[in-house]
């Protein structure tokens, strides 16, 4: 009898054993996995135990994102309070009681709620949770400027569109000002999130949540002439001095495709006759273009956009779902996807090389089209958080400056900067002179859907011969509004601001 | 020795939220420990030592964690303990001399055990709670007699199975008429008031008992196999059974199912398999360390609780939480321990019905907290029982007393043959 009960002892033993091993499964492995989920009722309550770090603008005291506490049956709660009341809110993001986040406040959910921290505020940490005291996550510093942040924003003044300013040689973001925005604390009220999609802006049909620096998908227009120019000249197939015969308009595929009306009569199509290259960026001669991307065909060119970065989604701390890349975008059953074309001849060259042809584009790319140009054929990889720092003041993570890898030739960006200095000192850009400052930009105009209204960009940096600010653009829908009219101003604004600032 | 280490540890955990309250809570836990410990001294002098203490310890845990959760409830289950001690001081004074007396009325165990448990179906005395019919209210008190009914089972198995160890082996159905009828019928109960987990624990009693007793593999292989059998017949006739295997195997559902509480459609997650999931949420979040006494989520911002049962059925979960990996291991090496104590009696043993009946005791402790913290754990599909000594429940707290004694009995007189 004594056998079968050892073997009886045996038994029990493995059942116990068995769920000391499935709570060491619960209680390591499975942590992350749960902690994640969407219905889980703990970790929503437990996350607003915790003082979630702030989230500080760049070298100004100015706070995009704090805390309001509470007390409710025994426990101190927490909750998000937004001072700057929409200002970067598509940046920022929201965290609300209801566990639901975007922006840096879903994304860098970790750091702000002081789960991935370094040893000594995980140390402090742990003391303070089981001493029962107030779990405090770490404080995020932008590279963002608040000031310039809301002039951009006023600039905008309710029109749809975008602005990002970015250091061409760090990538450090200095401005990401998407319009129409929105107050995250609306989310705090009854229906907020109803009374926010119903934000429509000037435009019509934009959503405040959506973040147009980095997911807006507009026509570059002729903005993406300085990626052509590029290939062209980079390929070595051009020169600056290049020439060309415009007679107003292009023939492809047996048909004219005729240059962009003249700003003063809208019915009139421009004719510049015998030009360069250069001058053909400096007064953004279609049919110029037209002819260098038959040349260099569809492939070269888009080769050339896929080493600025088209192609990929530009890396940033924002969440990758609201980022998007850039490049050719087809259309079908209400949804666009990105195609890289399997046959080159059945996409339009010539089109394409004035920014047209399904080419879409987001603010941050062309900011960084400048960037790359400004920084020497180096493409920078942009970044808004500058550092992350604990609450006991040691630092737990900064960014240091990281290239994406070279796009063009050094002499490339050089003659590619003169092109543009005269685009903004004689060109379609003067609007976007600035006294004493040597400014290099191009202009676009893209076409939308409806007749005479466009989306107006404006590229650019400053000063051309040491370049420390490079800005992109875009206002949405702008009846017979031109980037030289509408976006440069805007560019100038900024580009002064950060200058001087 | 252990005794005192014991209790500094749980004095020191009450200390972890101290106030005049759980001050008071400790001290009267202390002095009622002490005057089970001398009665043990008295009535059992050579019993196992460590037994008592275990108890002790896994009580004190126990009513530790109800306080933090609701300190109204840490003071009925307070009376409880007292009574359950003193069922303990009561039944190793009047069983002192020979326990063994108690295998004579096996039969009156046997009915007494079916009684206990058709109790609760009793038109006028049973009440329904969250779905099973396992109450029994008298006046004030609510009584769940299925846990004195698991008790009384036990000591007729034992009974029965020393007393036909030989004949039973031979395998001749007259043999085993009694036990089928008696044993069969508290299955049938247990279907009837749809109470799985204790089902699944009498069953797993039975099968470890019966191989004891006969040392027959074949009429474990054999029953396992009618399990098998019987469980999916359970499976494909009632809805109820078949749910918990869902709930079990797919607790998230990726598409909106029915939800039978609201009428409406919702995740698997939200509706039937919302108090398995969220209990697993709060295992989770204790983590290694655990978020320590007193600190754990166990409410949501509008003051209304997580997890429904959690101071019975899931007191495992929130004990998890607050006391970590390191906390809820040491838990159940505890249990390990009171176990292989259990195990070390019934070898210690002289007669066959003293092994079986310490033998039956171990194992039906070992597997009542497997199956529900199993449950939890999503080892097995989760039925709701008790978790020994720990979970609010003043029937449970009873029986297990009774169980100590019991096992304390069987050590104090088989350590005193071996010495004398």
């Amino acid at each position: 009898m004594n056998r079968q009960l050892t073997r009886l002892a045996v038994v029990s033993m493995v059942l116990l054993g068995a769920l000391v091993v499935a709570t060491t499964y619960w209680q390591t492995w499975a942590v992350a996995g749960l902690q994640d989920r969407q219905d889980n009722a703990i970790q929503q309550v437990a996350q607003l135990s915790i003082a979630r770090g702030l989230i500080e603008g760049a070298n100004e005291k100015k706070v995009f994102a704090t805390n309001a506490k509470r007390r409710v049956k025994g426990q101190t709660i927490f909750s998000r309070r937004y001072p700057q009341h929409g200002l970067a809110a598509q940046v920022v993001g929201y965290s609300t009681e209801g566990g639901t986040r975007v922006g840096l406040e879903q994304s860098l959910n970790d750091y702000l709620t002081g789960a991935n921290t370094n040893l000594s505020n995980a140390f402090r940490s742990t003391l303070d949770r089981l001493g029962g005291g107030t779990v405090h996550g770490s404080n995020v510093v932008l590279t963002l400027k608040p000031a310039v942040q809301r002039l951009a924003m006023r600039d905008l003044a309710g029109r749809c569109g975008a602005v990002v300013a970015l250091n061409p040689h760090t990538g450090q973001v200095y401005v990401m000002a998407s319009s129409p925005t929105y107050d995250q604390n609306l989310l705090r009220t009854s229906n907020g999130y109803a009374k926010i999609l119903k934000i429509k802006g000037a435009c019509g049909d934009a959503s405040a949540l959506v973040n147009n620096a980095t997911a807006g998908l507009y026509t570059p227009g002729s903005t993406f002439k300085l990626v052509t120019a590029a290939a062209a000249l980079d390929s070595g197939t051009f020169t600056p001095d290049s020439r060309f015969t415009d007679p107003g308009y292009c023939v492809e595929y047996g048909k004219k495709v005729y240059n962009s009306s003249a700003p003063d009569s809208p019915s009139a199509h421009e004719t510049f006759g015998n030009v360069t290259l250069a001058q053909g960026l400096q007064h953004s001669i279609n049919s110029v273009f037209c002819n260098v991307g038959m040349k260099l065909g569809a492939k070269t060119i888009l080769q050339y956009a896929k080493r600025f970065g088209f192609y990929s989604t530009p890396p940033l701390e924002t969440p990758a779902s609201e980022r998007a890349p850039s490049g050719l975008y087809s259309y079908s059953k209400g949804r666009s996807r990105l195609y890289w074309p399997k046959d080159f001849n059945a996409v339009d060259a010539g089109r394409l090389a004035f920014g047209q042809e399904r080419m879409i584009a987001t603010p941050l790319q062309m900011a960084l089209v400048a960037s790359t140009i400004a920084n020497g054929g180096v493409v920078p990889r942009p970044y808004v958080v500058q550092r992350i720092v604990g609450h006991d003041g040691s630092i737990v993570s900064t960014t240091h400056t990281q290239t994406l890898g070279r796009a063009i030739k050094q002499q490339t960006a050089q003659e590619l900067t003169q092109m543009m200095v005269s685009v903004v000192q004689s060109g379609t850009g003067t609007s976007a002179q600035i006294p004493g400052v040597q400014v290099a930009g191009k202009t676009g105009t893209a076409e939308t859907s409806a007749n005479h209204v466009y989306n107006a960009w404006f590229v650019s940096f400053a000063p051309a011969d040491n370049p420390r600010v490079a800005v992109a653009v875009v206002v949405e829908k702008q009846p017979n509004g031109f980037g030289g009219s509408v976006a440069a101003p805007i560019a100038k604004d900024v580009l002064e601001a950060l200058l001087h600032g | 020795m252990l005794t005192a280490v014991g209790f500094a540890s749980v004095y020191i955990s009450l200390k972890a939220q101290i106030s005049s309250g759980s001050l008071t809570y400790a001290v009267f836990f202390f002095g009622l420990y002490l005057a089970a410990h001398v009665v043990a001294r008295i009535a059992v002098p050579d019993a196992d030592p460590y037994l008592l203490p275990i108890a002790g310890l896994l009580t004190a845990i126990g009513v530790t964690e109800i306080y933090r959760l609701g300190p109204g409830d840490a003071l009925r289950q307070g009376l409880w303990i007292v009574i359950g001690v003193v069922v303990f001081a009561g039944a190793l004074y009047w069983l002192r001399k020979d326990y063994r007396l108690i295998e004579r009325y096996k039969y009156l165990f046997g009915i007494g055990a079916l009684v206990l448990l058709f109790l609760p179906l009793a038109p006028g005395f049973g009440e329904s709670i969250n779905g099973a019919r396992l109450w029994v209210h008298v006046g004030q008190f609510q009584f769940q007699p299925g846990e004195l009914g698991k008790i009384a089972l036990i000591v007729f198995l034992a009974a029965y199975l020393q007393q036909g160890r030989e004949v039973l082996a031979q395998g001749r159905l007259k043999d085993w008429g009694p036990l089928l009828v008696i044993w069969g019928g508290a299955m049938l109960v247990l279907f009837a008031t749809d109470d799985l987990g204790s089902a699944l624990l009498y069953y797993g009693i039975f099968l470890g008992m019966l191989y004891v007793a006969t040392s027959r593999l074949a009429f474990v292989a054999g029953a396992l196999g009618l399990f098998l059998v019987g469980a999916a017949a359970v499976y494909q006739g009632t809805p109820h059974v078949r749910e918990r295997v869902l709930n079990w195997i797919h607790p998230w559902s990726t598409t909106k199912i029915y939800c039978p509480f609201n009428g409406h459609m919702a995740f698997r997650q939200d509706c039937q398999s919302y108090q398995e999931v969220q209990s697993l949420y709060s295992i989770a979040h204790g983590g290694f360390g655990g978020t320590g006494l007193g600190n754990g989520t166990f409410t949501t911002t509008s003051g209304h609780q997580v997890i429904p049962d959690l101071n019975t059925d899931f007191i495992y979960s929130a004990l998890a939480q607050e006391l970590g990996l390191i906390g809820a291991a040491a838990l159940l090496m505890v249990y390990m321990l009171f176990v292989l104590r259990g195990f070390r009696v019934a070898l210690a043993a002289s007669d066959g019905f003293s092994k079986l009946l310490a033998a039956g005791l171990s194992f039906g402790f070992a597997i009542q907290t497997f199956v529900i913290v199993g449950g939890i754990l999503r080892v097995i599909p989760l039925t709701g029982i008790t978790l020994p000594f720990v979970s609010y429940g003043g029937s449970s707290v009873v029986s297990n007393f009774l169980l100590v004694a019991l096992l304390m009995l069987i050590s104090n007189r088989a350590n005193r043959e071996s010495t004398a």
